[in-house]
Formats: C-alpha cells, structure tokens, sequence
C-alpha cells in the first residue's frame, strides 16, 4: 500500500514567545530577531558604497519604487485598492519643481513641503470618492492622473509639455542615497509598526470589513482620509526627490508606470506585509535595468520573469521566506 | 419611556415595499423578539434602526432624539449595536484584537475619560464572558479559522466591548446547535439583567419564546401582530403567514 505523508508545520519557540513578548532571553533569541531586520539595512548600504555611479542611480531608483511599492501596499492594508500612485507621485513632483523653478525655494525645504502638501492635496482631491469601494476607487485613482496630464498639456500651465527644467540638485550622490535609502527603512520599519499598534489594527480592519467596522462605531471615512494621507506622503516624497535628482518635471511624472511597478512588485513580493513590497521593487527595478541589454526583448523577459514569479510563488517571496524562518517543517505519516 | 421608537416606516426598493408603514416602540430593559416568513422585512428594519439604510419616510427615536438618515458610526457611538446575520468579523485580526476595534470608538473612549487603558486585557475579559476559555489558545486565534460558534459569540462581544445600551441581535442563533444556543441564552439573559435591551430577530422560535418578553410578526414588510409569546403561538393570522394558507 502506498504511504501517505503530509507536511506539518510548527512554529519556531522562538517565534512564538517573540510574537508579541520582547524576546530577550538570549542572545540566540535577540539575534533570531534582529537578523533579518539588520542584514537587508546594512548589506544593502554596503553593496551601494561599492557599485559603479550606474548602479548607484539604479539603486536609488529601486528605493524610490520601494517606497511606491510600501505606500500602495500600505493603502491595499486599509481597504484602498488604488491604480494611481503616479496621481500622488506627480503632485509631489510638481509642487516640488515648481517651488524651486517659480519662487527659488532651495532643496532641502522643496521636499519636504512637497511631501505634506503633496499629502494633503491628494487626499482633498480624492475626498469626495473616499465612500467608493474596491474597483470603484480604483478607477477614480487610474483616471486622475491621466487627467492631469491632459489638463497640463491642454493648459500649457507649470511648463506645459515641455516640463520644468534646470531644477536645482541634490548636493551630491551620496545625498541622494542616504535620503532614498533612509527614507526606504524609515518608511518600512514606521508603517509596520504603524499598523500592528491597536490604532492601525483599525485600518486593517476596514479593509477586512467596513461594514463591521462602522458598526462598531469607527468612523471609517477619517480613517481612510489618515490612510490616503500618509500614503499619498510618501509618493509624494518620492516624487519630490526623483524631480530634484533628475533636475526636471514634466508630464512623464504622471506615466502609468509609477502606478503599476509598484503593484507588479507588491505582488511578487506578496501583498500586505509591506516589506514584501520591498523586496519585490529591489528585485524589479535592478532587473528591469539589467534586461537594457536585450533591447527590445526587455519587455518580454521582464513579463516572463512576472509570469514564473506569480506562478511559482502566488503567496510572494517574502511571505514564503518568513515562513520557512519562523517555522519548522516536517513529514508526519497519515494512516 | 421607551428607548427606542420607529414610527411609519416605509422602505421601497425598486417598487417593493421592504418596510411598509411600521411603528415599533421597545421598552428599555425589555427583550423585544421580530419574526417573520423569509423577506418580511426584519433585516431591513435592523438596517434602518443602525443606520445602514436611510428610510423613505418615517422616524427612528433613541431615548427620544431622532436619528434618522445618520451614519451607522454615528448611531452605533449613541449606545445601538447590532449584529450581522452573516458573521462579519475582522478575518486577519485574532480573535481578541477583532475587540480592539470597538474599544477604540469615541463611546468607548468618552466613558473612559479618554484614556485607552489596556485594550487586549479588556477584550479578553468580554471574551471570557461569551465563552472563549481565557487559557486556551482559541481567543488568540485568527477570526477566519474560528468555527461558526465561536464567530457568532464574537459578534455578541463586539456588541458587549461597544458597551452598547441597545442590542439588536439579527438571527444570532442561525447556524448554532441547539446545545450552543442553549449556552448563548445565559448571556442574553446576564444583558437584561445589566439593564440593557435587547431585540432578537430570529427564527428559531422555541427559544426565543422562552425569553422574549414581546413579540412582533412582521409579513411582506407590514406589522401583522404584537404581543406577548404566548398569544403570538396562538394566533390564527401568524400561523398562516408561517404556514401558509390551505386551499
């Protein structure tokens, strides 16, 4: 007779006391816990000291989509499923370029005005659909910024389809990787924490049930507003920061691709840990440059590589290797 | 007084009368019991008493102030809780954080003095109170994989971490072996005694019998009859719109 097996998985000791308790028994338990938080920070740091100046840029473009990629994550975490992370993208690219151009505002206050003002507009401008739910919102997000881009062209208003150019830069290259780099773990480690406290525990509950949620006597729509502004912040960020590195803005910035990169690279890292995202969007965007080489071809092995990653991995690369670091796995006989 | 009181409520959608003129009126610290065949407009009237559905025409009252057409957030920060037919609960959250959201509602918050306190050791105690064994792992567990029991009792905690006034239980006992409703009853009945109210909308009949101290038959959105259990078993009228009528 044929022997049946089915693998059974069982928590690590370590991860079960380290779930909510502190686990600071040990060094093997402080370690278990820091590892995997301390080797991404500083490997990646090291790695971005050695590269050639290519591949410096790339890695701060990777960082910047991270941080897109952590911000659509964060609001798929509380019920928003947006396509248009370019619509908080472009704004923050905007204000910052035209700060700068228009009234000579410097750099390091450009980008953070950019950053909250950025915020706070996408989030009036979407007020009036926050009652939309799922694909509703989705579209109202996927058409907004291609409307923007219409209406600047139409207008020829902050540089038309010209854009704006001769921007003032960062001061230098290692400037522009510890602000991406810095502001990439920052938004990380703050927005998982963020969200495992018992005031994000509500956002995540509106996206598992709104309904629920309003009858528990949560206000859901200023939930949601808090939500959309945070994450519309940190693209927002982004946007400021790339327009200053690039020393231009212009129509580009509200492109389709700062809308989907991040959810291609949401979901081959896995969706709703936010620091799959992560991993998705350093894995996405160096390879996205590496396929350059096969010129026209690039687009067909970057959708193949989709293609293999989603089929073979549905649950995301970071849900699985936490799985096989928190858990044990073995073979137990079934009669 | 009466701590709630609906007067000519009338629901339409698309050209069916949900609701159709319906005055209700509970008294406080009662247990108010609706029945009525499928689609006689019970869940519509728990819909419209929580704010999810905005009458046609009509008004709600609590404790005498009018709170018709507010937002289901709204009503429920006033004291109204209710509960959903199909369990809703937060599905990623363990069971004990589901709580955490509740607790976190500007009620709950005011009649602390605004201060949070710790949340996860008072959903524990509500939880106990509904049955989840404080030792076991069972409240720690995430919702989704809680059987319907237990997501039925976490419904009705919900309602206890709200510290609600008024408890609108929409068939909370669908679903439920006879041995788990007789488990759930002391718990509705330890509600009353707290001086709370509650409306159960059911159609396991025999036990609400037991308890109800009220009870309205609604057919095709109208009120067909109002009284206490025992005359509602009798009656010719309810019969039939259970039965239907022989031909």
């Amino acid at each position: 007779m044929k022997e049946h097996a089915r693998r059974e998985r069982i928590d690590r000791g370590i991860k079960a006391r380290s779930d909510d308790v502190y686990a600071l028994l040990s060094y093997r338990e402080m370690l278990y816990l820091i590892f995997p938080r301390v080797v991404p920070v500083v490997g990646l740091a090291i790695l971005a000291y050695f590269l050639p100046l290519y591949w410096k840029k790339v890695v701060i473009q990777a960082c910047i989509f991270a941080m897109l990629s952590i911000s659509w994550d964060f609001l798929s975490s509380c019920g928003m499923l947006s396509l248009g992370q370019a619509l908080f993208f472009g704004i923050g690219s905007y204000i910052a370029g035209s700060l700068n151009h228009f009234f000579n505002i410097p750099v390091f206050l450009t980008i953070p005005i950019a950053t909250l003002v950025g915020g706070l507009f996408s989030t009036i401008l979407l007020l009036p659909v926050i009652r939309l739910r799922g694909i509703y919102f989705a579209m109202v997000t996927l058409i907004l910024p291609l409307m923007l881009m219409r209406m600047i062209e139409a207008t020829k208003i902050l540089g038309g389809t010209e854009g704006i150019t001769s921007l003032s830069p960062l001061p230098n290259i290692w400037v522009e990787i510890v602000l991406s780099m810095g502001g990439m773990w920052f938004v990380l480690f703050s927005l998982r924490r963020f969200i495992s406290s018992d005031y994000g525990l509500i956002f995540v509950s509106i996206r598992d049930n709104d309904r629920a949620a309003m009858a528990s006597g949560i206000n859901i729509y200023s939930f949601k507003a808090q939500a959309l502004f945070i994450g519309s912040s940190v693209c927002a960020f982004c946007g400021a920061f790339l327009t200053h590195a690039y020393m231009f803005t212009g129509m580009p910035v509200f492109a389709l691709d700062y809308s989907i990169l991040p959810i291609a690279a949401s979901a081959i890292g896995g969706i709703g840990t936010l620091a799959g995202s992560l991993v998705g969007a350093l894995i996405l965007v160096p390879l996205s440059e590496y396929l350059r080489e096969f010129s026209t071809l690039r687009i067909v092995f970057y959708g193949l590589i989709l293609v293999i990653c989603v089929v073979a991995l549905p649950e995301g690369i970071f849900h699985y290797a936490s799985r096989k670091y928190t858990q044990i796995e073995r073979w137990v006989k079934v009669e | 007084m009466a701590i709630l009181e609906l007067q000519g409520i009338t629901k339409t959608f698309g050209g069916i009368k949900a609701l159709d003129d319906v005055a209700i009126e509970v008294k406080e610290n009662t247990l108010l019991g609706i029945i009525g065949p499928n689609g006689s407009g019970k869940t519509t009237l728990v819909n419209t008493v929580s704010g999810f559905i905005k009458p046609d025409q009509g008004k709600v009252l609590f404790r005498g102030k009018e709170t018709t057409g507010f937002p289901p957030y709204r009503v429920a920060n006033m004291g109204i809780g209710r509960t959903f037919q199909m369990v809703k609960p937060f599905s990623h959250l363990p069971a004990f954080k589901n709580l955490i959201v509740p607790l976190s509602s500007r009620r709950v918050r005011s009649q602390a003095g605004g201060g949070y306190g710790d949340k996860d050791a008072i959903a524990l105690d509500v939880l106990e109170e509904v049955g989840f064994e404080r030792d076991s792992s069972v409240p720690y567990k995430t919702a989704s994989v809680l059987p319907h029991g237990y997501l039925k009792r976490l419904e009705l905690a919900r309602l206890m971490a709200m510290k609600a006034d008024l408890y609108i239980l929409d068939e909370l006992f669908s679903g439920l072996s006879i041995a788990e409703v007789t488990s759930i009853i002391p718990i509705i009945q330890k509600i009353l005694k707290e001086g709370k109210t509650v409306i159960m909308v059911e159609h396991r009949l025999k036990e609400l019998f037991r308890i109800a101290d009220k009870v309205i038959v609604l057919n095709f959105g109208k009120k067909i009859k109002e009284g206490l259990p025992k005359e509602i078993m009798e009656d010719e009228e309810v019969r039939r719109a259970y039965l239907g009528v022989e031909v």
